[in-house]
């Protein structure tokens, strides 16, 4: 599982942050900044949660 | 996976946000029966926050705001009635009727139709008037923009701000004319408001607060809009954002209890066995903040979505309470706005990062000794923190405290 982020679609919501915080960082810059972008099986749950709830549904996640 | 017994067709009706959190709600949680979804609009369901911004400035084309790709609307299995209104529903036959006369047989139903652009008199025999709520309609306004010169945006409420900057981005005279003293004064107290004002002001977009529309003006097509005091702003484009009604028309005789929005319990289900409702039209007590509310934002419309579908497949004894701290924002200009929880003007406010001169702050809202509420310009890391001391009923007191130690 990868991380993917279309940046041309992130606005810095934060929302996945708040779910998966390992994953996911916006920083005092509010750019977003992906902490691990290949998380291990176990946290598969929040991330598919992140994608869900992103409000510009701006993250996806590549099976390679 | 759930355990009750799972229905044999459920049908969702309103194709949007909230429609197909619902429906991909129901695969997760293994349900394998039919699912059929009806959305009076005709295309598949797609992200409407961008047509107030991104699309209207023309940055982008529909094709970017689809919601899913083709492939994984195949895989949810999905029979799409689209472009198809529901004009009635029997509760007791379980059956929804659409506008061809077609009942469509249910054992589970979710309402997701959404609300609808409230109108003003006077608006629908002149050319170049606009609401804004679907893609068809964005499209409408946006190739007026390409002509125009002289924008008038009538409310000054999150749609109509996020209109009005689209439309100074785009390089045209905007006007806004706001009835209230100051802008979202209904909802929040008025310094917040302010801070929104100020956004445009700095823009120099002509705002006008405290001043009502008596009519517009011209022949055929727009020319201006006519204020209270008979005065006149000139606009070859008229935008109206008042707010928007919940689309229960269409239930009016089933006897569901209807106000302002469906009436649902605290676990989104309706007074209908098998139906609940999700998104802009249901009405519900949340018991987190201790009130009833309905609220319009995307990211309700995908918990709510969830929580409906996940309520239909459970037993009476498995039902949960839906609980959501509130979240929505809006992006305008470079500033983006995010607000979590609950505000209203009366509400004690404390801003306890950055400063609204610089435009960049977050402030917290207190009532009755609690944190209600957080807003953030500009300050994403900072908002999202407090998501979880409102759901845990933060005192506010703990609240700024917390505040003061990050």
């Amino acid at each position: 599982m990868r991380v993917v982020v279309d940046f041309d679609r992130c606005q810095s919501n934060a929302v996945c942050m708040d779910v998966a915080p390992e994953i996911f960082e916006v920083r005092d810059d509010n750019f977003l900044y992906i902490l691990d972008e290949k998380p291990s099986e176990a946290l598969r749950p929040k991330v598919e949660e992140a994608v869900r709830r992103c409000p510009t549904q701006a993250i996806s996640i590549a099976e390679d | 996976m759930a355990s009750a017994a799972p229905p044999g067709r459920v049908v969702v009706v309103g194709a949007s946000l909230a429609g197909l959190s619902a429906l991909e709600t129901l695969r997760q949680e293994g349900f394998e029966g039919e699912l059929i979804a009806v959305g009076a609009e005709t295309t598949l369901p797609y992200d409407r926050p961008p047509l107030s911004k991104q699309v209207l400035q023309g940055h982008w084309e529909p094709d970017k705001i689809v919601l899913r790709e083709p492939g994984q609307y195949d895989a949810l299995g999905v029979t799409w009635h689209l472009g198809r209104r529901a004009t009635g529903l029997d509760v007791s036959a379980r059956t929804v009727t659409l506008d061809d006369g077609e009942p469509l047989a249910y054992d589970g139903l979710v309402i997701a139709t959404g609300a609808t652009p409230r109108r003003m008199p006077g608006t629908s025999e002149l050319a170049g008037i606009h609401v804004l709520r679907t893609l068809d309609e964005c499209l409408a306004l946006r190739q007026e923009l390409e002509s125009a010169s002289r924008v008038c945006v009538v409310g000054a409420g999150f749609i109509g701000a996020e209109v009005a900057a689209s439309a100074r981005v785009r390089g045209l005279d905007v006007t806004v004319l706001e009835a209230l003293p100051s802008p979202l004064a209904r909802a929040f107290p008025a310094e917040m408001g302010a801070a929104c004002a100020a956004l445009h002001l700095d823009q120099g977009v002509d705002l006008r607060c405290g001043v009502t529309v008596a009519g517009f003006e011209g022949e055929g097509r727009v020319s201006g809009v006519r204020l209270g005091d008979g005065s006149v702003v000139e606009a070859d484009v008229v935008v109206v954002g008042i707010g928007v009604v919940p689309e229960t028309g269409w239930l009016e005789s089933s006897g569901l209890p209807l106000e302002n929005g469906v009436v649902c319990d605290s676990t989104c289900a309706t007074a209908a066995p098998g139906v609940v409702a999700a998104g802009d039209i249901a009405r519900w007590p949340n018991n987190l903040f201790g009130e009833t509310m309905r609220v319009e934002h995307w990211s309700n419309a995908v918990e709510q979505g969830t929580a409906a579908a996940k309520r239909l497949l459970a037993g009476p004894g498995d039902a949960v309470d839906f609980t959501p701290v509130p979240y929505f924002w809006s992006d305008q200009y470079d500033a983006k706005i995010q607000f979590l929880g609950r505000c209203c003007p009366t509400d004690e406010v404390r801003i306890v990062d950055g400063s609204i001169e610089e435009r960049r702050f977050v402030a917290l809202f207190g009532r009755d000794g609690r944190l209600f509420g957080a807003l953030a310009f500009n300050r994403p890391r900072l908002l999202m923190a407090y998501r979880k001391l409102l759901a845990a009923k933060t005192s506010f007191e703990d609240a700024v405290a917390h505040a003061q130690g990050s």
